[in-house]
């Protein structure tokens, strides 16, 4: 009994410490290039302070991009919140290609409290590009200012925005915990953070399914390691693999009717794949060196897996339809845990270069070209679990890197544009260390 | 009488942990956290006590060192290495030995590695590792059906830290004996 009260107390100590555990987001790197844009403080048509500042959260959204440089609110010579109080030629002085104005207002509507307008202008055609009007549950206002940031960086780069989308992560509170290990929801700004479970057995691996709906992760228990999927909607989660045996490295199909996974039998880690309806295993490869870490294609025709049957960790591509194996990685010591872009023509791993560090690499499948976008301007020796934003733009990863006066490292999560070119590191406030961010992919 | 007090101190720590076997509470799954040795095979106590003559001294000394032998639990590995290191050889074999001699009596292999490579990759090196003590075991004449093994990968060091001399403890194989 007072075994269970203390399991008791120690979740609700965890659950607290996460409330205050609130990411920030620090810019570590500009960049050249960027389109400014300014984005002038919604008016707030209510009593007090607003509820959420709508153009701040569009702003950081759109610099966090790498692909704007909006304009810091103290410069604006002029904040018009209506169509009618814009003036162009106080825009184009300060060559402000781009100008977002909007409104937040109290409905009335108990079941849409909120009301939110947004408009956006080129300022040198003088022309209005877009204009939406919200009706806003309650809580729902930072969704919200995502989906305009969506629509303002579709209308002015031509791709659509990865905005309005979530992460799911691990964090590992330190080992004296009693459940240490817990699976995270949060938005792409690693705002609005939802702890999902905790466990005493380390957890890892997330990934989502292709609808969003469910979230598939490993416990690495004492009956073997096993594949569960939890379903976001209904709470539930399930172990999907048998027990007293090791199942890992779980990757969707396209279609979320299977999925591909390690399994370990007898000293052989090969590649299996799992008919979820079914529960029919079929073996993928087969070799007494370790293969794991699969990523399913976009267009589901192949698996990309590492293997060290060459000696050392590559990548390798499995063909369903020739079930031809392939190696696809030369350079550097190893590569190890590939993640497909969106339209499968890029992937993202982990590679140990000769500096003996981790780094986060993409590689062009049809060229073969490969570079590194992750930077060790913090000190990290490694970095990894690298997933793509559902638009292709960015590479959410995990990085370990030096605390003053600590002999243990922190570590935390970090969003880099695919050039490599800007990255972001988001800072975790909170005792926990932050790890394996999965991207989800576009949300209906 | 001295050889009875050495026993009794060296039996010692192996009682403790008997002590200390009190079950945690289960999170879903079965707990096996509270690490258990069992006891010491009773005949073999037995008989390094009846001590008198000479000539058992040699014999008592055997049987000690097994036993200290089997009180090692913990196998290195070299970096991205899962073959077992000679220098673990003797303790895999009296280990061996107590499962042949004590058919009843089970464990599990955890895999761990240290948190250098993917944590995936991990899980799999952690597997080899267990797997590569669960073959020598079986070689050795133990049953399959004793054994079983886990792998946690990079995801319960020994030792927090990130350089070679915490990363060496941590690249390990952990037997655990069921009660």
């Amino acid at each position: 009994m007072t075994k269970r009260i203390y399991i008791l107390l120690m979740c609700v100590g965890l659950w607290s410490s996460q409330s205050s555990a609130e990411l920030t987001i620090e810019i570590t790197e500009g960049v050249e290039g960027t389109l400014p844009v300014a984005v002038v403080p919604f008016a707030w048509l209510g009593a007090g302070k607003p509820p959420q500042d709508v153009a701040k959260i569009v702003s950081n959204d759109l610099r966090r991009s790498g692909r704007f440089d909006p304009m810091a609110m103290n410069d604006m010579l002029a904040k018009p919140t209506e169509p009618a109080q814009i003036k162009f030629q106080n825009w184009r002085i300060m060559e402000i290609p781009a100008l977002v104005i909007g409104k937040v207002w109290l409905s009335g509507n108990p079941d849409f409290p909120y009301g939110v307008e947004f408009r956006v202008y080129d300022v040198f055609k003088e022309e209005r590009i877009a204009a939406l009007r919200y009706k806003v549950r309650k809580g729902q206002l930072r969704k919200v200012a995502h989906q305009i940031s969506d629509i303002v960086y579709e209308k002015l780069t031509g791709e659509k925005g990865a905005f309005n989308t979530r992460i799911a992560y691990i964090k590992k509170l330190p080992q004296q915990a009693a459940r240490p290990y817990g699976l995270f929801i949060a938005d792409s700004d690693t705002a609005n953070e939802q702890g999902i479970l905790v466990s005493r057995f380390p957890i890892l691996s997330p990934t989502w399914s292709p609808d969003n709906k469910k979230l598939a992760y490993v416990k690495a228990s004492n009956l073997g390691a096993g594949i569960y999927i939890y379903d976001v909607s209904k709470q539930t989660q399930q172990r999907v693999t048998p027990k007293r045996s090791s199942y890992s490295a779980p990757s969707w199909s396209p279609d979320g009717k299977k999925l591909a996974m390690m399994l370990a039998k007898d000293g052989s880690t090969d590649i299996y794949v799992m008919d979820l309806q079914t529960r029919e295993f079929k073996k993928i490869t087969k070799h007494w060196a370790i293969d794991t870490e699969p990523s399913w294609s976009p267009k589901g025709d192949s698996l990309i897996f590492t293997s060290e049957r060459g000696g050392s960790a590559q990548l390798y591509r499995y063909t369903f339809k020739t079930q031809k194996i392939k190696r696809i990685t030369f350079k550097g010591r190893q590569n190890l845990r590939a993640a497909h872009s969106p339209d499968g023509s890029m992937i993202t791993f982990v590679h140990l270069s000769s500096d003996r560090r981790y780094h986060i690499a993409v590689m062009e499948l049809d060229s073969g070209l490969m570079r590194i976008v992750s930077s060790n301007s913090r000190g990290e020796s490694e970095h990894e679990s690298p997933s793509f934003s559902p638009n292709g733009s960015m590479i959410i990863y995990a990085a370990n890197y030096p605390q003053k006066g600590a002999k243990t490292k922190r570590t935390g999560l970090v969003a880099v544009t695919v050039d490599g070119r800007m990255q972001q590191h988001f800072t975790d406030t909170g005792a926990g260390e932050v790890r394996e961010p999965a991207w989800s992919s576009f949300l209906n | 009488m001295k050889q009875v007090v050495k026993l009794v101190f060296l039996m010692l720590p192996i009682l403790l942990l008997i002590g200390c076997g009190a079950k945690e509470v289960k999170d879903e799954e079965v707990s096996n956290e509270s690490v258990v040795v069992t006891a010491p095979d009773e005949q073999g106590a037995s008989a390094s006590e009846g001590i008198g003559m000479e000539g058992d001294l040699e014999s008592a000394e055997a049987a000690e060192s097994d036993k200290d032998l089997l009180a090692e639990r913990k196998i290195y590995f070299d970096f991205d290495r899962s073959n077992v290191r000679e220098e673990f050889s003797a303790v895999i074999e009296a280990h061996a030995q107590y499962l042949v001699d004590n058919p009843s009596a089970s464990l599990v292999i955890e895999g761990h590695c240290d948190e250098r490579g993917t944590r995936e990759y991990n899980i799999a090196l952690g597997e080899q590792r267990a797997h590569a003590v669960s073959k020598m075991l079986t070689l050795l004449g133990a049953s399959r059906s004793q054994i079983r093994t886990v792998s946690y990968g990079e995801e319960r060091p020994e030792v927090e830290g990130h350089e070679e001399s915490s990363w060496k403890w941590n690249r390990r194989a952990v037997l655990v004996y069921a009660e």
